[in-house]
């Protein structure tokens, strides 16, 4: 059960990433309420949760692309809700967005590019090109094809490796492994965890809750838009109320 | 289990999206007045599944045959005047219509006084013999245009006084809730032999969801036919004849709720699939 | 033989100055999705820019094409930051009127600072050519082909090989996710609007040029025709923006070999709706496997209409046909005669395109019909003129519903597209078909007013004739609205999806709606060809659609108290201030620019 990747979670982290309070309405429909959570740095946290439970709107709201009605975003000590998404890429917030969302005009290597496209200083961005396609050796092969025509595991993996360029502090990643063959999600929940390694911080939105729980350090659980679970990644993977939240159950929470 | 004739009979569906295949020849078989339910984690193909039933996606292959007659890539226009009426995933109803002009637009197909059925050289008149009709108003469109009110009112009537109180309002002001119920009136308006629910509790609270389920309850008490795409699972459970459980575009599960809530291949699903043994120790790039 | 080389010359050089028109509207649609109307005009400003430089300063060819540059992107730059960039979020067809408007307002500034008539545009190179084979080729010609083809590698190397290159290519493939690796979509805009405007205002240069001689009117041609090359090449395809625009210029040039000038944008038109019902992605679609979706949706902002009870209508009625009883001033009466005529336009258009959400910008077609049809059956035939302004109507209903039936698959710009190039396409008929029409020459004679065998000679006569008219019309149209028609229309307008799946054939109830408001525009059209007693192919132009649009937004689509509030307002009150006729226009693109902005749900609400 347990696994060599697991970092030590025992120990707090200071918080990087913070929700306090946030509620969010799309229309007359509230997606969250009240939703809080904490991202420790250095850590993996995964956010899981069924469909339709708010997930992705969370990621959204991080980044910038949709506005909270009420609550706090923090990052890195500084208030960052209602700042333009540009302004919170600046702040070291990378995404990889849900579906891979890549340029798919574009070849690989503009992708990869695209990703340090806040940064302006050329020699570290080739330097990190080589470092990134060295975490990705597989890349390198592709880096004239256009993005669009790669397989789903190779664009999840230009995916991220285009977070990375951007040198960020933080990852969002919105459900990576979705529409992956087992290969493939195994290959890119490896890639997270050495990517955070390296010392990025991960935050992650997941459907696929047993795999998540294996990297992550600490995980959330929203049911309907709100947060029905948390705790330490490795108590929660035998957890049964998990498997409630997705597949009903007791009407609790 | 029984030999009951199927009202639906769904062949080796398929439809493929570029690489992805978001149907994979599924089959499906719904008896007179069964409740069947179809659950699956997001990007199942479960709504893919119902467009291609409603003729609002063609398919790449497959049968979609109802009470025995081949409908397989007839237009939703088509499949309406048969008695197939659906509900959508988010919710579409006419904005800017009435409460009551929503549901009465759900029994378009049925105004047959305002809309006469001619022989073939005749219908090409058909258009013309509407407007006509339409503004002259002989006793029996008016008579057709009022009994279908009457219906509409008593079809509202099933949600309470969450609807009836608020007739004239246009639909864009009501709640989410009430939308979903007005979309829902609109369907039984169509007086469907077949009806497909396309989860219906999306964005409703706890007591909304539970009044909701009391209503489909009664649908399904009076003997409608119902094909229900659902995540709240407990609903499903309590509602269901049988489940069917796809994911990726498969179905992989298909018996009684209790059968597939217990399944480890639907637990799997839904929870996503452990990682294989031998990766565990492997690096990065070192699987290949 | 040698024709054949001058025509292919030709040919590919009015391709290059439709180049330069298409990719900046290529641009703009990659980008933010827009079709964008006011391309034409910043084209005839760079004309008229050009035009002051050399003929007050005599600059020289190398500074005028700076000046104009630098002309059109700063003028690009305002129309992104005032006229669009307030309309985020709102509906999608908001830009496109926005646009629209802004196009009438330029379009009518020039031609207030430099006069409606045409001006020449000296320029030396016009008189040398040199001898290639058997064919010439002028110098003009050459620096025309060096500044496309010079542009288009300029512009490719900025999009491959330049950061902010990359952020407009990311943009336009993926807003969001250009906006998650912190592109600023809109300095992407602005950079956007900024280039295609400057290639826009150089087009309008050298065509100028080309031809020694500019006038304001020129914005509109300019707008379709890049438009066109667009559509043909696949919207916001740069590369078949430019393959568009030279297959358009050969296939104009060739067609005016066979069949003369006149036949010019018939085949443009022609070639722009087969392209559009055919393949919609346009010729050199390009990998990706679904179309871009244009805009799609309708300007319905969910309001609640003013309700005027039926007692108030009716005392409203009665006070306007009391009217000239009380107030026999002809003038007031010959002005509201015009708005109810008008009025007959906008309860077409309201049906058409608010209770249906089909956006026609080619309404003004509908009149022509109606006009010529009637002008011609009391004229050529002796038909009593009541029956033929009645036949106008059937004659319109059926034609314009048949011409426009086929783009009824189209949604949101590409219909809009197609109903302006149908609209082109019957002026330029009329324009051509001199056995039936008269040709250029216009039909004149045209018998006056008259009802049952007499004649509607005065004022007060003809004021009440059309009053009744609209009175009448419009009382069916309120009828209709009120029956299962009306919100079976309504629905397939908020949801057409959702309405086929309640057995709503959108084909059928399209044409329905179309040929009933159609028959309005031709009664309209026809009684205003009596009136007139002479027309030609000008008599209904493309302005006239473009107001018929301002009157129904104006009064809230679909709302047929609105149409003719619309129409009183918009027509009446210029008249009535002796608003002289050229600001006229004018103040019809500004109102249509703050409506949009301001109350898009117009005065009375939408239906």
């Amino acid at each position: 059960m347990t696994t060599a990747l697991s970092a030590p979670a025992s120990q707090p982290a200071e918080a990087l990433l913070s929700l306090e309070g946030i509620n969010t309405f799309y229309g007359p429909v509230q997606v969250h309420f009240d939703l809080s959570l904490q991202v420790g740095r250095g850590h993996i946290v995964c956010l899981l949760g069924g469909n339709a439970s708010g997930k992705s709107t969370t990621m959204k709201i991080i980044l910038g692309l949709v506005k909270p009605a009420s609550g706090i975003v923090r990052f890195a000590d500084e208030t960052i809700t209602g700042l333009p998404t540009p302004q919170i890429v600046r702040r070291g917030v990378g995404s990889v967005p849900e579906a891979r969302r890549l340029f798919g005009e574009m070849s690989v290597r503009e992708n990869l590019l695209m990703g340090a496209f806040t940064r302006k200083d050329q020699r570290a961005i080739a330097q990190d090109l080589d470092r990134v396609l060295g975490l990705f050796p597989k890349l390198a092969e592709r880096l004239t094809q256009r993005a669009g025509t790669l397989s789903g595991g190779e664009q999840q993996m230009v995916a991220m490796a285009r977070a990375l360029m951007s040198r960020p502090k933080l990852i969002c990643m919105d459900e990576p492994t979705m529409g992956l063959s087992p290969l493939w999600v195994d290959r890119v929940l490896d890639l997270i965890a050495a990517i955070n390694r390296e010392g990025v911080t991960v935050f992650m939105v997941e459907q696929n809750a047993s795999l998540a729980l294996e990297i992550a350090h600490h995980a959330y659980v929203l049911q309907t838009g709100r947060i029905v679970l948390e705790g330490p990644a490795e108590k929660l993977r035998t957890d049964p109320r998990i498997r409630d939240a997705y597949l009903g159950g007791q009407e609790s929470s | 289990m029984s030999a009951a004739p199927s009202l639906l009979e769904v062949r080796s569906l398929t439809r493929r999206f570029g690489g992805l295949t978001a149907v994979n020849s599924v089959d499906l078989d719904l008896a007179e007045g069964e409740f069947l339910s179809v659950i699956g984690p997001n990007g199942a193909g479960k709504t893919t599944l119902f467009n291609l039933i409603t003729g609002h996606d063609d398919p790449d292959g497959g049968t979609v045959k109802f009470s025995g007659r081949d409908i397989t890539r007839l237009p939703p226009e088509w499949l309406a005047t048969l008695g197939i009426a659906r509900t959508f995933q988010h919710g579409r109803v006419f904005a800017n219509l009435s409460v009551m002009d929503n549901v009465l637009v759900g029994a378009h197909v049925r105004f047959k006084a305002v809309r006469p059925a001619w022989p073939s050289p005749l219908s090409l008149l058909g258009p013309f013999a509407e407007v006509a009709l339409a503004l002259i108003r002989p006793s029996s469109v008016v008579t057709e245009e009022k009994r279908m009110r009457e219906e509409a009112l008593r079809i509202l009537a099933r949600f309470g006084d969450r609807l009836l109180p608020r007739l004239d309002h246009p639909t864009y002001s009501l709640s989410y809730a009430n939308r979903r119920r007005v979309e829902i009136g609109r369907a039984l308006a169509l007086g469907p032999k077949l009806l497909l629910l396309d989860e219906p509790t999306a964005g409703m609270n706890q007591t909304e969801t539970a009044e909701m389920q009391t209503l489909i309850g009664d649908l399904k008490k009076s003997g409608l036919t119902i094909l229900l795409i659902e995540h709240k699972l407990d609903m499903v459970m309590q509602l269901s004849d049988r489940v069917i459980v796809m994911d990726n575009g498969s179905v992989i599960a298909n018996g009684k709720p209790a059968e597939v809530r217990n399944n480890p291949a639907v637990i799997e699903a839904y929870l996503g699939h452990r990682r294989s043994d031998k990766s565990e120790a492997s690096v990065p790039e070192a699987a290949e | 033989m040698s024709s054949w080389f001058d025509y292919t010359v030709n040919g590919l050089i009015i391709g290059n100055i439709y180049a330069l028109l298409a990719v900046g509207l290529a641009l703009i649609f990659g980008v933010s999705r827009l079709i964008n109307f006011a391309h034409g005009s910043v084209y005839v400003v760079g004309a008229y820019a050009g035009f002051l430089a050399v003929t007050q300063f005599g600059t020289p060819l190398p500074l005028t094409i700076v000046i104009v540059v630098a002309v059109g992107a700063l003028l690009g730059l305002a129309i992104e930051r005032f006229g669009l960039r307030p309309l985020q979020g709102y509906a999608h067809i908001a830009p496109l009127l926005a646009t629209i408007g802004i196009s009438f307002v330029l379009d009518q500034l020039v031609q207030l600072t430099f006069s409606p008539d045409p001006r020449a545009l000296p320029s030396e190179l016009l008189q040398k050519r040199f001898q290639i084979g058997s064919g010439t080729i002028g110098a003009l010609d050459i620096l025309i082909a060096a500044i496309g083809i010079g542009s288009a590698g300029l512009l490719y190397y900025f999009l491959r090989f330049t950061r902010l290159g990359w952020a407009v290519r990311a943009t336009a493939q993926d807003r969001d996710a250009a906006q998650q690796m912190g592109v600023d979509v809109d300095a992407v805009n602005r950079t956007v609007f900024a280039i295609a405007s400057a290639l826009g205002a150089v087009s309008g240069l050298l065509v100028g040029m080309y031809y020694n001689y500019i006038d304001p009117s020129m914005s509109f041609q300019a707008t379709l025709k890049g438009v066109v090359a667009q559509v043909v090449g696949g919207v916001g395809n740069v590369p078949g923006a430019i393959a568009g625009s030279m297959l358009l210029g050969l296939v104009e040039s060739y067609g005016i070999a066979l069949f003369g000038t006149s036949y010019r944008n018939l085949f443009a038109f022609i070639l722009l709706i087969v392209v559009l019902v055919l393949r919609p992605n346009g010729l050199f679609a390009s990998r990706r496997q679904t179309p871009p979706e244009p805009m799609t949706g309708t300007f319905i902002a969910p309001s609640k209409p003013v309700q005027i009870s039926p007692r108030t209508l009716l005392a409203i009625a009665l006070a306007a046909a009391l009217l000239p009883l009380v107030l026999p001033n002809p003038y007031v009466l010959q002005t509201l005669t015009n708005a109810w005529l008008y009025g007959l336009l906008g309860l077409s258009l309201t049906l058409i395109a608010g209770t249906v959400g089909l956006i026609s910008l080619g309404h003004a077609a509908l009149l022509a019909i109606g006009g010529y049809a009637s002008a011609l059956l009391s004229l050529d035939l002796g038909m009593p003129v009541g029956l033929s302004i009645l036949l106008a109507g059937v004659i319109a209903a059926a034609l314009g519903t048949l011409l426009v039936f086929p783009s009824f698959r189209l949604r949101g710009h590409y219909l809009s597209i197609a109903t302006l190039a149908i609209g082109e396409i019957v002026s330029l008929v009329i324009l051509n078909w001199d056995s039936l029409t008269r040709g250029p020459i216009g039909v004149s004679g045209i018998p006056p007013l008259s009802l049952f065998g007499f004649e509607l000679d005065t004022d007060r006569s003809v004021y009440w004739f059309a009053l009744g008219v609209l009175v009448v019309l419009a009382a069916l149209q309120f009828r209709l609205l009120r029956s299962h028609l009306g919100r079976t229309l309504r629905a397939m307008r908020d949801d057409d999806i959702a309405a086929r799946s309640y057995g709503i054939g959108l084909d059928r109830y399209k044409a329905l709606a179309f040929a009933v408001g159609s028959f309005a525009a031709g009664v309209s059209g026809g009684i205003t060809a009596h009136l007139y007693s002479y027309i030609n192919h000008e008599t209904f132009n493309s302005q006239l659609s473009i107001l018929a649009l301002t009157i129904v937004i104006l009064g809230g689509m679909g709302n047929v108290t609105g149409a003719i509030l619309g129409s009183v307002l918009l027509v009446g009150l210029p008249e009535v201030f002796r608003v002289a006729a050229e600001y006229r226009v004018l103040i019809y693109g500004i109102v249509l620019l703050l409506l949009v902005r301001f109350r898009p749900q117009g005065l009375l609400g939408t239906v």
